[in-house]
């Protein structure tokens, strides 16, 4: 499927997403959290559609919103897209957990939840993955300061 | 395994032992908990992140030709594909055409590279299940890439050849020649690995039907590189998305069916002969041309998001950049193909004794600065 028929079938099934193919070599599409698991859904197990396979996940902090960017192929197809949910509350980010559709999103999700301090609904085990269970902070986030591991110049 | 279940009267409590962080099958500093009902492994959860240096924040405030630098201490003995993952971006971002001969040299020493990555790993693959001659042959013959690579740029392991817009420095004259010379006594000694593992009845045992990965999951899983090609899984970079010279050479994706242990360990042998195949037809005529092109002395990517790929040893090696038109990226993401690899283990070692999981993790050739990061 080229990327005019993804547009044409993903904008039947959610009129609300933001379609973006400028500045990136794959058809961006973004969606609210509260959007995102159906139509994650919808994109995983359609036939015509099949993305299978996520071969990556992870979180953008901007200073209004966090977006997280799942990168998804179908190995069938072989066409690509990215899938972004864009985050508005930077108090409190929440966003449903894809790891019921691709197994590989469970322990990318935990890595964003450690390093971006995003909550994951439905998670079965959103535990710090790389830092120590007691760490202050979520180091990926652009306010965040230590001022003994940190240098900046 | 069975006759312990089938025994009602030998109840056993299940407990939980540490394999690592210090286990010399882990190959580094990962820590496996075992759950344990007796021997039969009941759950693994693998606890990561005691060498995580947060190197995608450090390249928020590096300049991109500092990053080039950083990639290289992740996947140690992919360095030279690592390194050519973030000069491919900056390249493709910038328009800047590198000349033939940059792709040639880069496509040659991405192949001895992965050449050396899987004798080390034939080599350490054999010293986990108690073969230890292995090692010692493995190691010798990896010895002649590393002297291949001394010569041309200095450095054995973690080389800095790319840099964005070519390579550092011109091929040593010696370069052609013992190439040729490694080629010629490395296709002697690759049946020797053959005679000395894969025909081994031992290490058959102990890895045939061990660890079986479906298609299925080994597609949920995201897994990438020799593993997933093992399951069936049609994942290889090189062929999917042609980089540098890689369009311009034969080869065959290695993809196997069975999914097990011993699958894995196949796809690694096969794969090296491919990659002598890809060096022999690329190693006589190395294009003429400049090893550089001209770039601005500081890299200034436009605002955009970037995304390349490339088939390092492991799998799928993935940059992603979102840049705001600054001197450092705003977000760098590395994927890297160990992470999404190592959690598989968790499914598929249920049900099996502890010296079956270090086969698995043996086949699975884990290194574990690129799983941290």
């Amino acid at each position: 499927m080229d990327n005019e028929a993804l547009k044409q079938q993903i904008t039947s099934w959610e009129p609300a997403a933001e379609l973006v193919e400028e500045g990136s070599q794959f058809l961006n599409v973004i969606v609210t959290p509260d959007q995102l698991s159906a139509l994650a859904e919808k994109l995983r197990n359609e036939e015509a559609m099949d993305f299978d396979y996520m071969f990556c996940l992870t979180c953008v902090d901007y200073p209004e919103h966090f977006m997280m960017v799942y990168h998804l192929r179908s190995m069938k197809h072989k066409h690509e897209m990215v899938l972004k949910a864009r985050i508005d509350d930077k108090e409190n980010p929440t966003v449903d957990t894809l790891c019921n559709i691709w197994r590989t999103a469970e322990y990318h999700e935990r890595e964003v939840y450690d390093l971006f301090g995003i909550k994951f609904n439905n998670h079965p085990d959103l535990r710090r993955i790389l830092l120590d269970e007691d760490w202050k902070g979520y180091p990926l986030r652009k306010d965040y300061v230590d001022p003994v591991n940190m240098i900046s110049y | 395994m069975e006759a312990v279940k089938e025994n009602k009267d030998l109840k056993t409590q299940e407990y939980f032992v540490n394999m690592g962080p210090q286990h010399p099958s882990t190959h580094g500093v990962l820590r496996l908990m075992l759950g344990l009902d007796g021997e039969i492994i009941t759950k693994v959860e693998p606890h990561i992140g005691y060498i995580h240096r947060s190197i995608e924040k450090m390249c928020e405030f590096d300049n991109y030709r500092q990053i080039v630098h950083l990639t290289d201490r992740m996947d140690y003995l992919s360095s030279h594909m690592n390194n050519e993952a973030v000069c491919l971006l900056i390249e493709d971002a910038l328009e800047i055409e590198v000349s033939d001969r940059v792709k040639v040299i880069r496509t040659i020493f991405s192949e001895l590279a992965r050449l050396s990555s899987h004798q080390l790993w034939w080599a350490a693959t054999g010293m986990d299940l108690g073969a230890l001659t292995a090692f010692l042959y493995g190691f010798r013959d990896r010895e002649m890439i590393n002297d291949i690579f001394e010569e041309t740029c200095g450095a054995r392991l973690t080389m800095n050849y790319n840099i964005p817009g070519g390579v550092m420095f011109d091929l040593h004259p010696n370069f052609v020649q013992r190439v040729k010379d490694f080629i010629a006594h490395f296709k002697t000694k690759l049946p020797e690995y053959d005679e000395l593992l894969t025909d081994n009845v031992i290490f058959r045992m102990r890895t045939e039907g061990i660890g079986v990965i479906s298609k299925e999951d080994a597609i949920s899983y995201g897994l990438s590189g020799p593993t997933a090609r093992a399951s069936g899984v049609e994942c290889d970079l090189r062929k999917s998305h042609p980089y540098s010279a890689y369009d311009r050479v034969e080869f065959k994706e290695i993809i196997l069916e069975d999914g097990d242990a011993f699958s894995r360990y196949k796809a690694r042998l096969l794969e090296m002969w491919e990659s002598m195949s890809i060096i022999e037809q690329l190693i006589d005529n190395i294009p003429e041309g400049d090893i550089e092109a001209p770039t601005k002395a500081l890299i200034k990517l436009p605002k955009g998001e970037f995304y390349q790929r490339v088939e390092t040893a492991r799998g799928d090696f993935g940059v992603y950049v979102v840049s705001e038109g600054g001197k450092s990226p705003f977000r760098l993401k590395f994927r890297s193909p160990s992470f999404s690899n190592l959690f598989v283990l968790d499914h598929i070692a249920k049900g099996s004794k502890i010296a079956d999981l270090v086969a698995m993790m043996a086949t699975f050739d884990l290194v574990v600065p690129d799983i941290d990061r």
